[in-house]
C-alpha cells in the first residue's frame, strides 16, 4: 500500500548524512595524503586510540554525552524553527550554577540530593538564558539568532566578571571545588569501565533525556502541537494552538538540555567551573544537531561521530595537526545541508 | 487606431490546471480596456503573460502587428510594456528621481548619474500628465497615492506605450481613485493604451472604452464599457452556469445560535472594514452571505474564530447561545461547539506533512476521546480515521503513514470537512468559500454534507462569492456591502426566487455592488 513518495523521502533522509560523512572523510583523506602523511594511517591509528582502548573509548563517551545535550538544546528550539545559536553561553551559566552551587551546599548533605539540586541550577541557569532570547523573540520579535549570539557574549562577561572578581580560588583561574557528595560519579568507580576515563553517570542521563525528547516530540500531544506549529505556525493558530508559548518551551527545554551538558563536565569530571571550559561544545551541538535532522534519537549517533572526530584528532596530533578533523566536521556540516537541499529539488522534479 | 496588443488563441497551464484556456483578445490603441473576472478567474495570469512573466503554453501574441514571444519582462518592457503591479515595486530608502532611473540609467556602469537630466524629464512627464510628484523626496515618505504616481512615471520614462493595471484602486482612497481616473484618461487622450485589471464593476463603467469579462480562465464576453450595465457584467462574472443539483428540503429553524449585534471592526490603521453589521442564525438554517471580497467577510470571519489582528479594534457584541465570542481563543470558541472552515484550508486548516490521520485530528486534539495516557489513543483515531474516510468518500490508502499533501485538492478538503462536521456537540458551522478549488465530484458531497449538517440541526454561516453556491444551499440571504449587511432575503423569499435563479443572482448583485 505504500505507493506514495514518503518511502523514498525517509530513504533519502536516511542517506544525506552517511553520504556526507563519507564524503567529508574522502576529502579529509586527500588533504592528508596532500600533507605528506597515509590517510590509513592515520585514521588507523585514530580508531585503535578511542574504540582500542578503555580509556580512548571513555574519552569519546564523556565528550559525547556532552554533544548529545548539546546538540539537542538546538534541535528542540529547531522543531519551532528558532535557530539556537546560543547553546555556548546557556552551558558556561549551567556550569557556573552548578559549579557554585556545588561548592556552596554543606557537606553533609547526601550525595543524591547534592547532585539533584546541583543538576537542577545547572539547567534552571540554562533555561533561564535561553528563555531571555525567547522573552525578547515573543514579546518585540527581536530574532533569536541575534539575540542569542548576543547573549553568548553577555554570558562570557558575566562569567568571566564573576570568577576573576569573585569566586576565583587565590592564583588559580577556577573556582572553589564542588562538595564531594555532588560529584556525578564515574564510569570507572562504580562498573569499572573506561578505566580512568573521565566518562561518568551523566551519558545515561542524556540518553534518557534523549529518548524522553524522542518520545514527547512525536508520541505526546505536547509534541504534536508543538510540530504543527513549527511546520506550520498560521495553521496552528487556526487550531487554536498558541505559538508563542511553544517559542518559550522550546528555548526553555533546549537551555536546559544545555545546562545539564554543562553538568557533564563540572559534576562528572572538573569538579569545579573554569575558565573557557565549554571549550565551544555549545557550537559543536549546532553541527551534532544539523548532522542528525534535528531528530533526538539520531542526536546520539551524530555525537558519537563527533566525539570521535574531537577526541581522535587529540591523538593523532603528534602526526597531523588536529585542524584537519576540524576540517571534516565543517566539510561534514556543509555537505549536509548542500545534499539536503539537493534531495529536495530532485524529489521537487 | 491600429490594435495595440492581439492574443490569439492563448493557454497557459500550471501542470493539469488550466489558468487560461484559447484566449483571443484585441485590445484598440489609445483606448482603456478593462479585464474584470472574481479572484482565480484568470486575469493576473493572462496580464503576466503580456507583460512577459509566464510564458504561455499555447497560442500567439502580437504587439502592434508584429508577433512576439517575450521571455521575460525586460523584452516586454523593451517592447513598450510597462506595468504598474498591485503592490509597488519601490525601493523605500531611494529617491523618487533614483527609482524612476533605476534599471534605465541612461549612463555607463560607473559614470556618476545624469540626476540633474533626468529630473528635468521626470518633471516634464508630471507636468504634462497632471502627477504632481517631487523628484527629490525620498519615496518611503509618500503616500500610496503619490507612489503610485511614481510608478506611472517610471512607466513613462521607459515610454511605455501599453500600460498595464492590476487592481490600481485596491488601495486607494475615494480621492486618490477619481484623481488616478484623471490621470487615465489623459493618458489615453495622448494615444497610450491602458489595460485595467478589477473586480470593481463601478469603475469599470466610469473609466473604460472596452470591458471583456473572464471567467474560469476563459473570456466570456467582451462590450463597450457605454452599452454595458453593472447586473449584466455581474451576471457574467459570476456565470450563467445551470445551478447544481442539490436537494435541499424545507428546513426547521429552531433557536437563534449565533447573534451578532452592531458589530464593528477597525484595523489597527484605523480603517473601518465592518460597520454596524447585524445578523441572526438559528440552528437547523444556512446563512448565506454574499458579497464581492473585500467587503468586510475576511474581517467578519477573524472576529469570530478570535483570531482579529493585534491592535484591531472591534465593537458591538456577537453571541453564540448567548455566551459572548469576542476576545476568546480559537481553542475556547472550538470547545463551546463551533466549527470553521477557513478559505485558505492549505494554509490555515492543514498541516501538508503531517499524516491524514494527523491531519483528521487537527484542531480536535484536545478531545479527552483521542486521548491516552500523554499522548493519543491510535485505535480509536484508526477507527475514526477509516469512518471518516468511507463517509466521506476520501480516496487515500493508508491514514496513518500517508501525509496528507499527497492527497488530491478536494480530498484534502473532504478530510477538513470531515473533521469540522464530525466535532462533538456543534451548534455552528463557519464556512468561507466551501467549495473553492474543488474539483465537481468533490462539490456535490461537499454540498450535501453542509445540508446534512442543517438538517441535524447545525446554525451554518455559509461565506462564499460563488452567486449559485448561496442561492442553492441558504435558508436566508444576507448581502454585505462595505461592512454591513445591506439587504437580507427571508426563508419564503428565498424559497420563491431558487425557482428563477438567473433573475435572482441578477438581484443579489444589485444589493452587492
Amino acid at each position: 500500500m505504500n505507493n506514495y513518495p514518503a518511502m523514498s523521502r525517509k530513504s533519502v533522509r536516511f542517506l544525506i548524512p552517511i553520504l556526507s560523512i563519507l564524503t567529508a572523510f574522502a576529502v579529509s583523506a586527500l588533504i592528508i595524503f596532500t600533507a605528506g602523511r597515509d590517510p590509513v594511517m592515520i585514521f588507523q591509528k585514530m580508531f585503535r586510540a578511542t574504540f582500542g582502548s578503555s580509556y580512548g573509548a571513555g574519552q569519546v563517551v564523556f565528550r559525547m554525552t556532552t554533544l548529545v545535550l548539546a546538540g539537542l538544546a538546538v534541535a528542540i528550539p529547531f522543531k519551532v524553527r528558532l535557530f539556537n545559536i546560543g547553546a555556548e553561553g546557556q552551558l558556561q551559566m549551567g556550569a557556573f550554577a552548578a559549579a557554585m552551587t556545588g561548592a556552596m551546599l554543606p557537606a553533609c548533605i547526601p550525595s543524591s540530593a547534592a547532585i539533584f539540586l546541583c543538576i537542577m541550577s545547572a539547567m534552571m541557569a540554562g533555561a533561564c538564558w535561553a528563555l531571555v532570547a525567547g522573552v525578547l523573540k515573543v514579546r518585540f520579535g527581536v530574532n533569536e539568532v541575534i539575540a542569542t549570539i548576543m547573549l553568548n557574549f553577555i554570558a562570557q562577561g558575566i562569567t568571566g566578571y564573576l570568577l576573576t572578581y569573585h569566586f576565583a580560588l587565590p592564583s588559580t583561574v577556577h573556582t572553589a571545588p564542588i562538595i564531594a557528595s555532588a560529584i556525578i560519579p564515574a564510569f570507572d568507580t562504580v562498573t569499572g569501565w573506561f578505566a580512568k576515563s573521565p566518562a561518568n553517570l551523566s551519558t545515561l542521563l542524556a540518553a534518557g533525556v534523549a529518548l524522553l525528547f524522542q518520545i514527547i516530540l512525536f508520541k505526546s500531544r505536547f509534541g504534536y502541537e508543538m510540530r504543527a506549529a513549527g511546520l506550520q505556525p498560521e495553521a496552528a493558530r487556526y487550531g487554536g494552538i498558541n505559538a508563542g508559548m511553544h517559542t518559550l518551551i522550546a528555548m526553555a527545554v533546549g537551555g536546559a538540555a544545555a545546562g545539564l551538558g554543562a553538568a557533564n563536565i563540572v559534576l562528572g569530571y572538573k569538579h569545579y567551573y573554569e575558565a573557557g571550559m565549554t571549550g565551544g561544545v555549545g557550537f559543536a551541538g549546532i553541527a551534532v544537531a544539523l548532522l542528525a535532522g534535528a531528530h533526538p534519537l539520531w542526536i546520539m549517533l551524530s555525537a558519537l561521530f563527533f566525539g570521535v572526530l574531537e577526541y581522535g584528532g587529540l591523538t593523532v596530533n603528534a602526526y597531523i595537526p588536529k585542524d584537519i578533523f576540524m576540517i571534516i566536521e565543517a566539510i561534514t556540516i556543509i555537505l549536509v545541508i548542500a545534499f539536503s537541499a539537493l534531495g529536495r529539488r530532485l524529489q521537487q522534479q | 487606431m491600429g490594435v495595440a496588443v492581439r492574443l490569439s488563441d492563448i493557454s497557459k497551464k500550471f501542470g493539469s490546471f488550466s489558468a487560461n484556456s484559447n484566449i483571443s483578445l484585441a485590445v484598440d490603441e489609445g483606448t482603456i480596456h478593462a479585464l474584470v473576472g472574481e479572484n482565480g478567474a484568470g486575469k493576473s495570469t493572462l496580464t503576466k503573460i503580456i507583460y512577459g512573466m509566464h510564458q504561455p503554453t499555447s497560442g500567439e501574441m502580437q504587439i502592434k502587428g508584429k508577433t512576439v514571444r517575450f521571455t521575460s519582462p525586460r523584452e516586454a518592457i523593451k517592447a513598450g510594456i510597462g506595468m504598474v503591479h498591485q503592490h509597488f515595486m519601490l525601493v523605500p530608502e531611494l529617491s523618487v528621481a533614483e527609482n524612476i532611473i533605476l534599471g534605465n540609467e541612461q549612463c555607463g556602469l560607473f559614470r556618476p548619474l545624469p540626476m540633474k537630466k533626468c529630473s528635468a524629464l521626470i518633471l516634464k512627464d508630471a507636468d504634462a500628465y497632471g502627477l504632481a510628484v517631487d523628484p527629490e523626496a525620498l519615496v518611503a515618505s509618500l503616500s500610496i497615492g503619490e507612489q503610485q504616481r511614481v510608478e506611472i512615471l517610471k512607466l513613462l520614462f521607459r515610454h511605455a506605450a501599453i500600460m498595464i493595471f492590476d487592481e490600481p484602486t485596491a488601495v486607494l482612497t475615494p480621492a486618490e481613485t477619481e484623481r488616478l481616473f484623471a490621470t487615465l484618461r489623459s493618458l489615453r487622450d495622448k494615444g497610450k493604451t491602458i489595460i485595467l485589471i478589477t473586480h470593481k464593476l463601478d469603475e469599470v463603467l466610469a473609466v473604460a472604452d472596452t470591458v471583456s469579462v473572464m471567467r474560469k480562465g476563459e473570456i466570456v464576453g467582451t462590450m463597450p464599457a457605454s452599452t454595458a450595465t453593472k447586473s449584466e457584467l455581474a451576471q457574467l462574472m459570476v456565470g450563467r452556469s445551470i445551478l447544481l443539483r442539490v436537494t435541499n428540503p424545507l428546513p426547521s429553524p429552531g433557536d437563534i445560535i449565533l447573534s451578532i449585534n452592531h458589530l464593528g471592526f477597525c484595523r489597527a490603521n484605523s480603517e473601518e472594514r465592518v460597520h454596524d453589521l447585524s445578523l441572526n442564525i438559528r440552528a437547523g438554517e444556512i446563512y448565506g452571505i454574499a458579497g464581492v471580497e473585500g467587503n468586510g467577510q475576511s474581517e467578519l470571519l477573524q472576529v469570530l474564530w478570535g483570531l482579529a489582528p493585534a491592535g484591531s479594534v472591534i465593537s458591538g457584541e456577537a453571541l453564540l447561545k448567548g455566551k459572548s465570542l469576542i476576545g476568546k481563543k480559537p481553542a475556547d470558541i472550538a470547545f463551546m461547539g463551533v466549527s470553521h472552515i477557513p478559505e485558505d484550508r492549505l494554509r490555515h486548516a492543514v498541516i501538508g506533512d503531517y499524516t491524514v490521520s494527523e491531519n483528521l485530528l487537527f484542531g480536535r486534539h484536545r478531545e479527552h476521546s483521542f486521548h491516552q495516557g500523554i499522548g493519543f489513543n491510535t485505535h480509536a483515531l484508526d477507527r475514526y480515521a477509516e469512518s471518516m474516510i468511507s463517509d466521506y468518500a476520501i480516496s487515500c490508502s493508508s491514514p496513518a503513514h500517508q501525509p496528507l499533501s499527497t492527497l488530491s485538492g478536494g480530498n484534502q478538503q473532504k478530510v477538513v470537512l470531515a473533521r469540522e462536521l464530525n466535532r462533538p456537540a456543534i451548534s455552528l458551522l463557519i464556512l468561507a468559500q466551501p467549495t473553492r478549488g474543488v474539483d465537481i465530484g468533490a462539490i456535490e458531497t461537499i454540498h450535501n454534507k453542509i445540508i446534512e449538517a442543517r438538517t441535524s440541526g447545525v446554525a451554518v454561516l455559509l461565506v462564499s462569492s460563488e452567486l449559485e453556491e448561496i442561492i442553492a444551499l441558504s435558508t436566508r440571504i444576507g448581502c454585505i456591502y462595505k461592512g454591513s449587511i445591506r439587504h437580507e432575503f427571508t426563508l419564503e423569499e428565498v424559497v420563491h426566487k431558487r425557482e428563477a435563479p438567473h433573475a435572482f443572482q441578477k438581484e443579489i448583485g444589485l444589493h452587492i455592488t
